[in-house]
């Protein structure tokens, strides 16, 4: 294997060259609660070369961060290396000291954390934080390091550096944070760069500036890259080889166009055929589900649409003192129409405007102007019994299962909550609900019993699903309802949501930045831009065929498109 | 900027006047009359001479109706005479403002060791190594703060002045008096202090930001002290305003037991003698320094963390 992987290495990788990073045999256990070790990487072997992108890939669990972490002795509370050895550049490190270990950090390693918006000190001004790398390795004073953070700054794609240097945090974007972090991470000169989920945290379009940057950065000064993500797509357009993780164990390793266009391992397989793209059409549910339950799947027949937002538009007021006009306009003359029974989907970067739109659509905000008619009738200003009536009619999904469900409920009390609430049905009638919405949303019976807190989170989503179909509500608002989960557990959940639409005639509203996602799920999509929708009409035609600038930009940041020369030798650059 | 500190001296103001006028009628509605009190009957109007205690009340302006009372105290509270003592006949004002200078040190003096104490301590039971030193530092603040001031001062006196004769017990003479009662004081709101700060450091340092500090290169000193302590402080400065009343309160009881004169003395005398007159003048004097310790803790909160602004009052709706 590691014959086929040398020959089809890229020009500028000398193949011959010491690793910068050999991992052998790597295994970490974390001790549990209860005494136990839970093996989280087993007999893992890596290498690195210089000047290589290598990408580790794998659903969460796989312990692909775990094995990036043990290359920088920094692994979580509990977690140590149980075997194995790790070189760095030829050198042996596995028995450092921890103060050893501090020498080889940010110098010979360097780290881009997962998340910017949260991997920077608050209280400190960012060309500090740069500069401070600088300062602990004795390679600058104080002075010439705060200077030379500012052509850090400069170098990792911020722009106005001298400015932004003197700046905290929470003034800059989160791309601009990542570029900090990025500043941070090479201004020692590490001859290792490992980046752990870069950007699954930042805007696709945001994520392709900063991985382009990133990649042009390592490249430019023969630094090596280890690039953890789920992202398949995202491996496949940066890296050299890709390394597949399962459980801790590499299952598949190899070029990047041998494991995308030829892989063996099933693992593989099922991540490539999980990850949505663009190529593949709107899931069709399948088997005899729509008449199983006898629920109606006839649209059309129905006039009135059951969502409508006319001409909508929300200001937010703004904080006395701040910058610029005095309130901000979040949603900006939206008019959309959701049918029964189809899938209305609204995409947009973070800011966009899509979850206030979303929050009108449930009433959870009124518009500063315009109308919102549900089911024909206009229910713009409702309030009181009548808005709490019209909350039957729609429930809501949100992002994260793990924050959205009361961990102090067991499974049946979150689901049986809105029977409760609006007071249907006796406490057996309602039991019997529950078991029948787990039923549906293909639980097991037993779950009902067991405290959210023991379901993984595909299992939860399941739960907060059964949830919102407990009222059989007419319209369903899913906000980002998989992109918090693991690519397969991702394409399951997407699978439900089309069968139970099929079964149930469920109309959704479908909120997301995913536009692969989308693709495999809208009849209807709207791209939101600064409030503004720019475009909006059947799946096809604008996921397919984008008129507007911005939706074409949206599509081309999507990952895994990026044309790529793989062999392009080192000149070319 | 000046529009705030405006705003929030008018609430100032509310809260003191608030505090004045409950002080007020909570003391008029005790049963046992000042004048007698001040007749040194023990509060036993029968056995006072009925012309005495007339003419006490009358010197005092307690003969008229309650609101007239009132509005005559609040008047001259605002130009800060807060009218004779009951009891000695000194203007109340006076007493207070002499009996302040000894107070304001010892509650000063008890401040800064708590502050340096307790910061010490919840640094150091994060700090080591050993799990099980941690372990055991970090037992200690909740000792701290389950023991009453006055237990603490007995003991205190009991081992370093009675048996070691290291200290004196009582009185205000010098430095060597101030140490105890300091002492006593501090250790409740230090260990406050160490408790809320130890367990906001620990929560710091799983932080991203921390690990993003280790990586670096950064070693243990730096990544705690650098980076986790300034971000943990901040719920612990909130807490500081509250310690600085508290303080007061804890003042009236450590001057007691070391037997110092000073506020709490004064309080607590005059309570006794339900010398209405002294009792507000030092109910307005304790909300004073409330008022003013929170808002130069609120002034104080966006040196320590620049996210927070002063001008806006509620935070920016990020659509």
């Amino acid at each position: 294997m590691t014959q086929v992987q040398e020959d089809r290495a890229p020009a500028r990788v000398d193949a011959d060259a010491t690793p910068v990073l050999e991992v052998e045999g790597l295994e970490v256990g974390y001790r549990t609660r209860d005494g136990q070790v839970y093996r989280a990487v087993r007999g893992v072997d890596l290498r690195v070369r210089p000047g290589e992108v290598v990408a580790l890939v794998g659903e969460s669990g796989s312990g692909k961060s775990t094995t990036a972490h043990a290359a920088l002795h920094l692994l979580a509370r509990g977690g140590s290396v149980t075997g194995g050895r790790i070189r760095l550049g030829g050198r042996d490190v596995s028995d450092l000291t921890e103060r050893e270990w501090q020498a080889v950090r940010g110098r010979e390693v360097g780290l881009v954390p997962q998340d910017p918006t949260v991997s920077l000190n608050p209280v400190q001004r960012v060309g500090d934080q740069v500069a401070e790398v600088l300062v602990i390795h004795g390679l600058a004073r104080r002075r010439e390091a705060r200077r030379r953070a500012v052509t850090l700054l400069e170098q990792a794609g911020v722009p106005d550096p001298a400015a932004r240097a003197r700046q905290y945090p929470h003034q800059l974007s989160g791309g601009l944070r990542q570029r900090v972090l990025i500043a941070v991470a090479i201004a020692a000169g590490p001859r290792l760069v490992v980046a752990d989920e870069p950007t699954s945290a930042l805007d696709v379009t945001v994520q392709r500036r900063i991985l382009d940057h990133l990649e042009t950065l390592v490249r430019d000064r023969g630094t090596a890259l280890l690039l953890i993500t789920h992202d398949l797509g995202v491996a496949a357009d940066r890296a050299d080889r890709i390394v597949v993780l399962e459980h801790g164990v590499v299952v598949e390793e190899g070029t990047a166009d041998e494991v995308l266009g030829a892989p063996r391992h099933p693992y593989t397989r099922q991540l490539i055929a999980a990850a949505p793209s663009l190529a593949d059409g709107r899931l069709v549910a399948s088997g005899p589900t729509a008449t199983a339950t006898g629920a109606p799947a006839a649209p059309a027949a129905e006039v009135a649409p059951v969502l409508e937002l006319v001409d909508v538009r929300k200001e937010f007021p703004r904080p006395r003192g701040a910058a610029g006009a005095r309130s901000l306009v979040a949603v900006d003359g939206v008019s959309l129409r959701v049918d029964r029974g189809t899938t209305y989907a609204l995409v947009g970067e973070s800011g966009s405007g899509k979850s206030t739109t979303a929050r009108l659509a449930l009433h959870l905000e009124q518009p500063t102007a315009g109308r919102v008619r549900f089911r024909g009738e206009d229910v713009t200003g409702a309030r009181g019994e009548t808005l709490r009536r019209l909350r039957r009619g729609f429930q809501v999904v949100y992002q994260s299962p793990y924050a959205s469900l009361d961990p102090r409920f067991t499974v049946a009390e979150v689901i049986a909550e809105p029977l409760r609430a609006y007071g249907v049905g006796t406490r057996v009638e309602r039991a019997e609900r529950v078991r029948e919405l787990l039923a549906d949303v293909a639980l097991p019976a037993d779950a009902a019993r067991r405290s959210p807190r023991e379901l993984s989170g595909g299992q939860r989503q399941r739960v907060a699903i059964a949830r919102a179909l407990a009222l059989r509500p007419d319209l369903v608002v899913l906000d980002e309802p998989v992109s918090a989960l693991d690519v397969s557990v991702q394409a399951q959940i997407l699978d439900l949501l089309v069968r139970l639409q099929a079964e149930h005639g469920l109309t959704y509203l479908f909120i997301s930045h995913d536009l692969a996602v989308v693709r495999r799920v809208a009849d209807h999509v709207g791209v939101l831009h600064d409030g503004r929708l720019v475009e909006q009409g059947t799946a096809e035609a604008i996921l397919l065929d984008p008129r507007e600038d911005y939706t074409r930009e949206l599509v081309a940041a999507i990952p895994g498109r990026r044309p790529r020369p793989r062999t392009a030798p080192a000149a070319a650059r | 900027m000046a529009r705030y500190v405006a705003r929030r001296a008018a609430q100032g103001l509310f809260v003191l006047w608030a505090a004045f006028t409950i002080a007020f009628f909570v003391l008029y509605l005790l049963p046992s009359d000042p004048a007698a009190l001040a007749a040194g009957s023990g509060g036993e109007v029968a056995s006072v001479d009925p012309a005495l205690l007339d003419d006490l009340r009358a010197r005092y302006g307690l003969d008229r109706p309650v609101l007239v009372q009132y509005a005559d105290a609040l008047g001259g509270a605002v130009r800060l005479d807060f009218g004779p003592s009951y009891q000695s006949g000194a203007p109340a004002g006076s007493l207070v403002a002499q009996a302040l200078p000894q107070t304001l040190l010892l509650t000063g003096v008890a401040l800064a060791l708590a502050v340096l104490g307790g910061t010490a301590l919840a640094v150091a039971s994060v700090l080591p190594r050993s799990r099980w030193l941690r372990q055991v530092l970090s037992a200690l603040p909740p000792v701290g703060v389950a023991l009453p001031t006055f237990f603490i001062g007995l003991v205190l006196l009991q081992w370093l002045s009675f048996r070691a004769g290291l200290l004196p017990a009582i009185g205000n003479a010098g430095w060597q008096s101030l140490v105890l009662p300091a002492v006593t004081l501090a250790i409740p709101p230090g260990a406050q202090l160490a408790q809320v700060l130890s367990r906001s450091l620990r929560g710091t340092l799983g932080e991203p930001y921390v690990e993003t500090a280790r990586a670096k290169g950064a070693g243990r000193l730096r990544v705690q002290l650098g980076h986790a302590l300034r971000n943990a402080a901040i719920p612990a400065f909130t807490m500081l305003g509250v310690l600085v009343g508290g303080l007061l309160g804890g003042a009236v009881v450590t001057e007691t037991v070391f037997s110092r004169v000073g506020l709490g003395r004064l309080t607590v005398q005059s309570v006794n003698t339900q010398d209405v007159p002294v009792v507000l003048a030092v109910v307005a004097l304790s909300a004073l320094v409330f008022v003013v310790t929170t808002l130069v803790v609120d002034l104080l909160y966006p040196l320590l963390d620049p996210r927070i602004e002063r001008a806006p009052t509620r935070k920016a709706v990020a659509a």
